[in-house]
């Protein structure tokens, strides 16, 4: 990228983080609970970003880890612990699920951690309804209380909206750190030709399980703030069709792309809100647009951007090539 | 599961735990023999087109719904059959094949199992928005009572879904691995390259499977919503057993498809009787990750090359 292009994407950045953080402070509770729900499920949305848009593996399994994150933090800050040593549990949690479930699935093919993670978020719901003294069952745990960070009670909607996005601020600089780091560009050779990364002398498979693993952990730390977020936490939002939620949003914001997930769970989220005129014709629609997108742009909305942007970059590219021509 | 409780009480009028393991073990076969139908479906879209179709289950729920909307409209039961055979060979055959598969093919195993996931959505949404959220009751096509075999007391219903799914699968499997007709689905399936060198109409074939698999979606549906009753839903738990019987038997085999059918409908049915209520839908699931640690290319497959 140019200098002039990298100091215009800063920019923006810097603008819409303005946006984010002055706009929402006239908003009532009900937008607030939306806006952070979209800041969560950026989260975890992000993390199966890692496995399936860089390392290229379908994990049906991102809401049960969100759940298990959920559960963490509920279970724990009920009992008194703070926060933050729910979220290093769940993180540790997660990790090491992910690890086991991911070991023997990628040992076969490709599509058998899809199934593999399928198992698993059924499973893992069956816990969640059934282990009545852990999870409370089906009544659910309530009065779920909000942290206090360094001295400041989040229990408001407004501070706590800040609570997720500045954690949404972290995990993105953090994210944007792994993508560039040798791990990343592992993960990224692996999408792109794994049997050239092989022969490159990358371990496919411990790649491949390290983005995994990686993501689900990130589906626990979603869990640990929608937890404090909706205040009550029982087993019904983590069914197999949080995952397949999540697995869309990837999708339909732009597999592969870093800020795919932000849009994917912008659309899966805030367009509900908005388009409540179409009751409940509006899954049906989201799932033929779905299909459709994916038909023409297989990498999402992103995906048609970058292709439209090439297209200008190769047509401006050509017409230097050709006036550089008539000047020699 | 509605069948497997029936049979559990048969048991206890009868007496003896012998005959109660017999009667679930009948039960198992007869809803097995359904999973292996809805799996042969499966293997058969995954062997000839790479399509790991994620809504094998709305498939079978969907045709319930076209036959109790065209005897809503006012048509008798055999005729709302037929239409419902039609136009699932229509929309779940050639739609499916021409409108989804064949645009996403080219983008790759992946993208097209997330584009099946999308349709399974879609079409439950459809089916709880035009049809009902609530579940309706379905005529069956075996008459209700008990026939008396060997002294005991057997659900005609039960024992009409084994007879008919079992011989379908029979005859499934003899057209596929007997005739010429089989050999050459085989054969395009396994080597489309060669095949088509040795003349076998590979992209003919192709179709031919898949409106294999809509026909067979609609037998399944005739022959499980009578039991389950029909409710925009219950393709999930269907889907999933099909899944896990496909895999379990072996992905890439017919056989195998069958034998993990009727083993995932024992299974079922045993452990609704033996595990805890809470826990028996987990045994299928722990049996599908124990294959896929121990026996990942399933009872009956073959290995596949493996690809990075």
């Amino acid at each position: 990228m140019t200098r002039t292009g990298r100091l215009l994407g800063l920019a923006v950045g810097a603008l819409v983080l303005a946006a984010l953080i002055v706009v929402p402070m006239g908003f009532n509770r009900y937008g607030l609970y939306i806006l952070s729900q979209w800041a969560v499920m950026s989260i975890a949305a992000m993390g199966l970003n890692l496995t399936l848009g860089y390392a290229g593996q379908v994990s049906l399994a991102q809401g049960a880890f969100v759940g298990i994150g959920a559960y963490t933090a509920a279970i724990m800050t009920t009992h008194g612990l703070p926060l933050i040593v729910a979220l290093a549990v769940a993180i540790a949690l997660c990790l090491a699920i992910g690890w086991l479930l991911g070991y023997p699935a990628l040992r076969v093919q490709h599509h058998y951690l899809a199934f593999v993670t399928l198992a698993f978020s059924t499973l893992a719901f069956l816990v969640f309804r059934n282990e009545e003294w852990l999870t409370k069952g089906i009544y659910g745990i309530s009065a779920i209380p909000r942290p206090v960070i360094f001295g400041f009670a989040t229990s408001r909607p407004l501070p706590f909206y800040y609570v997720c996005l500045s954690s949404l601020a972290l995990v993105s600089l953090a994210m944007w750190w792994l993508i560039r780091s040798p791990w990343g560009r592992a993960f990224m050779a692996l999408r792109e030709n794994p049997i050239r990364a092989l022969s490159l002398g990358i371990d496919t498979r411990r790649y491949t399980l390290i983005a995994f693993a990686l993501g689900s952990a990130l589906g626990g730390v979603a869990g640990t703030l929608y937890a404090p977020l909706t205040q009550f936490v029982d087993p019904t939002p983590f069914t197999l069709s949080l995952s397949l939620d999540l697995l869309l949003m990837v999708i339909v914001g732009g597999a592969g792309f870093f800020f795919g997930p932000f849009l994917g769970a912008m659309i899966a989220v805030l367009l509900p809100e908005w388009l409540r005129i179409t009751e409940g014709y509006y899954l049906m629609l989201y799932a033929v647009a779905v299909i459709l997108l994916l038909i023409y742009s297989p990498t999402g909305i992103l995906g048609i951007l970058d292709r439209v942007l090439a297209a200008r970059r190769t047509k401006a590219a050509s017409a230097r090539r050709q006036a550089a021509q008539a000047t020699l | 599961m509605h069948l497997a409780g029936r049979r559990r009480r048969a048991g206890r009028r009868h007496g003896g735990a012998m005959s109660n393991l017999l009667d679930l073990l009948i039960a198992g076969l007869a809803t097995g023999a359904i999973y292996a139908l809805v799996a042969i479906g499966f293997t058969l879209l995954w062997q000839t087109s790479q399509t790991i179709n994620f809504a094998q289950g709305e498939f079978v729920m969907l045709p319930a719904f076209l036959m109790l909307g065209a005897m809503h409209a006012g048509a008798p039961f055999w005729l709302a059959v037929l239409i419902g055979a039609i136009l699932s060979l229509i929309l779940l055959g050639l739609g499916f094949k021409l409108l989804l598969v064949d645009p996403m093919l080219r983008h790759g195993v992946l993208p097209l199992a997330i584009a099946t996931m999308a349709l399974s959505l879609g079409i439950k949404e459809a089916v709880k928005q035009f049809f009902s959220a609530e579940a309706s009751p379905f005529p069956s096509i075996v008459p209700a009572g008990d026939v008396e075999i060997l002294g005991r007391a057997v659900s005609l219903q039960s024992l009409g879904v084994f007879v008919v799914a079992i011989v379908a699968v029979i005859g499934l499997n003899a057209l596929l691995t007997r005739t010429s007709f089989g050999h050459q689905m085989q054969a395009a399936a396994q080597n489309p390259t060669v095949a088509r060198i040795i003349g076998v109409p590979v992209e003919r074939m192709i179709l031919l499977a898949f409106l294999i698999n809509a026909l067979i979606v609609v037998l399944a549906a005739l022959l499980i919503t009578p039991i389950y009753l029909a409710k925009f839903s219950s393709g999930e738990t269907l889907g999933l057993a099909a899944f896990i019987a496909a895999i379990v038997g072996g992905f890439n085999s017919v056989r195998g498809a069958i034998a993990g059918g009727l083993l995932i409908g024992i299974v079922d049915n045993l452990a609704a009787a033996y595990v805890s209520t809470q826990y028996r839908a987990a045994v299928p699931l722990i049996l599908l990750i124990a294959i896929i640690l121990f026996r990942p290319q399933g009872l009956l497959g073959r290995r596949e090359e493996r690809t990075v």
